[in-house]
């Protein structure tokens, strides 16, 4: 079992790098902008669709579609938000709640509707290729999805701390009403948020169809392990989401591995309870002021 | 006072309504062919949705096929029509959901894809004295708890594992028993869990030692964990227990983590005995073998079957053809009743000697609601196909084990 030990933290850590790449749109809307977004599993389910399409009618490899569906998923998300939530929820975070509930459910139902619930798998060249590691082998696309996970985080802080976008965003999500007062547009900051929560969702879906499959159901497979990262990571924290992400991997295969698979989840929440008790604001989120 | 006026108004208005159209419709209604509903349990929506829709598929196939033929006969043509319920993969769903069919007044039902959700229905279906004929519901404790209602026309999982060992003991002795350990791979539920409880039990038997048991929940996201236990294992067979998508990933995983083996060789595999697993994953889907339910592909009704399927668009698998076959045997129960009383539809089912079906059964006889003469059978994947290899008069292709070696 020792020399299962290696290969099953590499293999976490890409596990995990999938867990914060999900994660880190959903901490931009969850953590930056505190709406609650049932639909983001959904959302990550249209993407996986989109990208599974692109591949099946036009042959365009799922990293090829990187720059078609980011562009895409973002105008998406900015639409959603702009159109349908803000106009629907009228301010009242309850709404909100409810309002992307109702989303997700009318997305995941049409998606049964319209693709079945057939599962889809996408057939790539590369799709058996894998990188040996310190004598293990790690799938190629797991091995590309942590790196993306490692750079698009910094990316997204930067673009959060250092342009001017970014700080209207975070403007508004401190003090909504003293953003309006200086002349931030409100609307657009949010549903600008939105729509990159929704192009990483995209990016992820990228990332994953080439070692994953797509069913009107798969979003509920990463939503919950998502929110964990996000709460865990430290709430609208994006390099938490991403250490956050890379711990629950590791956690969970190691948990996989000394207690069986059934009971890798709970090592999951076991460290979530565990981190929240000794640090409420999660790992690298910023406390409360009282 | 104007309250109450309106009121009166609304009520005079909807009586109209309801004479004018609601019920004048049931005379026009009557002066149709008659119709008589069988029910149809399936997890449309939730993890099992897949198999669901494919079981719902094969149902409507064979109630078209049964109306185009003049439908039950003894009931002067009746058409039968087909009442469908959602049972989301959930069990507690599944059992609610039978109130459904009690209310649209079906006479007898099939399903319902996953044992967890068959021990559901089938108990509360018996409240009601309203028969389930069980299309896959392995669980021997489907038919362990004497209930009159329960008639289970596929094999179980004791059947299905004695004959997948029987045939895996004549492959291995056919090739000089290269095979001699084995890792089994399963689901958590009841299914994989029952199956491997029986494999740990009667491998040894068979001249194979069993190195190491996995289980793993449903959904499962990554299989790397699985596989290089497998490979650490060093067993020469693997066999797998579980659904579509785990078992997609695991062979993926299997294949990526170098693990070399004999034979993959599933035992009611989830994907072993799918046409689209082999599609999209044709690479590491060769030479997996399967025992599991498969239709008799010579049978008349088995190749109109497989063409309308291919017209449809969709996919033959196992779901289709148990689907397909259960509405046979409730048709034929209807025919030899003549009426659809639910307690004469048992007593019909409980008296089967069908053996028209499209499964490769004898007659059906239905012994504490198992039917005694349902067997499984073996598939292997070669190239774009999935072959019939055992028993050799419904064999398609003759096995290849072990599998060859890459390279």
């Amino acid at each position: 079992m020792s020399s299962l030990i290696l290969p099953a933290v590499l293999s976490g850590l890409t596990m995990g790098a999938i867990y914060a790449l999900v994660a880190l749109g959903l901490t931009l809307i969850y953590g930056v902008l505190h709406i609650i977004n049932f639909a983001h599993g959904s959302l990550l389910m249209l993407a996986l669709y989109a990208v599974y399409f692109l591949h099946f009618y036009l042959g365009i490899d799922p990293y090829i579609a990187i720059p078609i569906v980011l562009p895409v998923f973002f105008v998406l998300g900015y639409a959603l938000q702009r159109g349908l939530i803000a106009p629907m929820s009228s301010g009242s975070e309850t709404n909100v709640l409810l309002v992307t509930l109702a989303l997700s459910l009318a997305i995941d139902n049409l998606a049964l509707y319209f693709w079945t619930s057939n599962t889809r798998t996408i057939d790539i060249p590369y799709a058996y290729d894998t990188v040996e590691f310190l004598g293990a082998y790690l799938p190629l696309g797991r091995v590309i999805a942590f790196f993306a996970a490692l750079a698009v985080a910094p990316v997204l802080w930067l673009f959060m701390e250092h342009t001017r976008l970014g700080a209207s965003i975070k403007a508004v999500a401190i003090e909504k009403r003293g953003a309006e007062i200086v002349g931030i547009d409100v609307n657009h900051a949010y549903a600008v948020c939105f729509g990159i929560g929704t192009a990483c969702v995209a990016l992820a879906a990228c990332l994953l169809l080439p070692t994953f499959y797509v069913t009107p159901q798969v979003g509920y497979t990463f939503v919950l392990v998502a929110f964990t990262t996000v709460v865990l990571g430290g709430m609208g924290s994006l390099p938490g989401a991403l250490v956050a992400g890379l711990l629950l991997g590791v956690i969970e295969s190691l948990c996989g591995l000394f207690l069986g698979e059934s009971l890798g989840q709970i090592g999951i929440f076991l460290a979530f309870i565990l981190i929240l008790l000794f640090k409420p604001s999660g790992l690298l989120g910023r406390g409360v002021k009282a | 006072m104007t309250h109450h006026l309106n009121r009166r108004s609304l009520l005079k208005a909807s009586g109209a309504l309801a004479l004018a159209s609601g019920l004048a419709a049931p005379s026009i209604l009557r002066a149709q062919a008659a119709t008589v509903k069988v029910g149809i349990l399936e997890p449309l929506t939730g993890n099992l949705a897949y198999n669901g829709t494919q079981c719902v598929a094969g149902a409507k196939f064979a109630v078209e096929a049964l109306n185009a033929a003049g439908g039950i006969k003894s009931m002067g043509g009746a058409q039968i029509e087909l009442v469908v319920a959602d049972a989301q993969s959930r069990p507690e769903v599944a059992a609610a959901a039978v109130d459904t069919l009690v209310e649209a007044g079906v006479c007898a039902f099939t399903g319902a894809t996953a044992s967890s959700l068959g021990l559901a229905s089938t108990q509360a279906a018996a409240k009601y004295n309203l028969a389930q004929v069980v299309s896959i519901g392995t669980a021997e404790a489907m038919v362990e708890r004497g209930l009159p209602n329960v008639f289970r026309f596929t094999p179980g999982v004791n059947k299905c594992t004695t004959v997948a060992l029987d045939n895996l003991r004549l492959l291995n002795e056919g090739a000089g028993s290269p095979v001699k350990t084995a890792a089994i791979v399963h689901e958590d539920g009841p299914f994989g869990s029952g199956m491997a409880k029986i494999l740990n039990e009667r491998l040894p038997g068979i001249g194979i030692e069993v190195v190491e048991t996995i289980q793993h929940p449903t959904p499962q996201r990554d299989f790397n964990n699985i596989a290089l236990r497998v490979k650490a294992s060093k067993a020469d067979i693997l066999i797998p227990s579980n659904y579509i998508n785990e078992y997609t990933l695991m062979a993926k995983a299997i294949r990526q983590q170098r693990v070399e083996l004999m034979a993959i060789y599933s035992i009611l595999g989830g994907a072993a005995s799918n046409i689209k697993f082999v599609r999209e994953n044709n690479e590491v889907a060769q030479y997996v073998m399967d025992c599991n339910h498969w239709y008799d592909p010579q049978k008349p009704a088995s190749v109109a079957l497989a063409e309308n399927v291919a017209k449809a668009g969709l996919d033959l698998t196992y779901d289709v053809m148990v689907a397909y076959a259960s509405v046979q045997v409730i048709a034929d129960a209807l025919e030899r009743s003549a009426s659809d009383d639910r307690e004469k539809m048992i007593e019909a089912l409980a008296a089967s000697t069908f053996d028209g079906s499209i499964m490769p059964y004898g007659p059906t006889k239905f012994v504490n609601g198992d039917n005694v003469n349902s067997q499984p059978v073996n598939t292997q994947i070669r190239g774009e196909k999935i072959e019939l290899v055992f028993p050799k008069e419904y064999a398609t292709a003759e096995a290849v084990f072990p599998m060859p070696k890459e390279g």
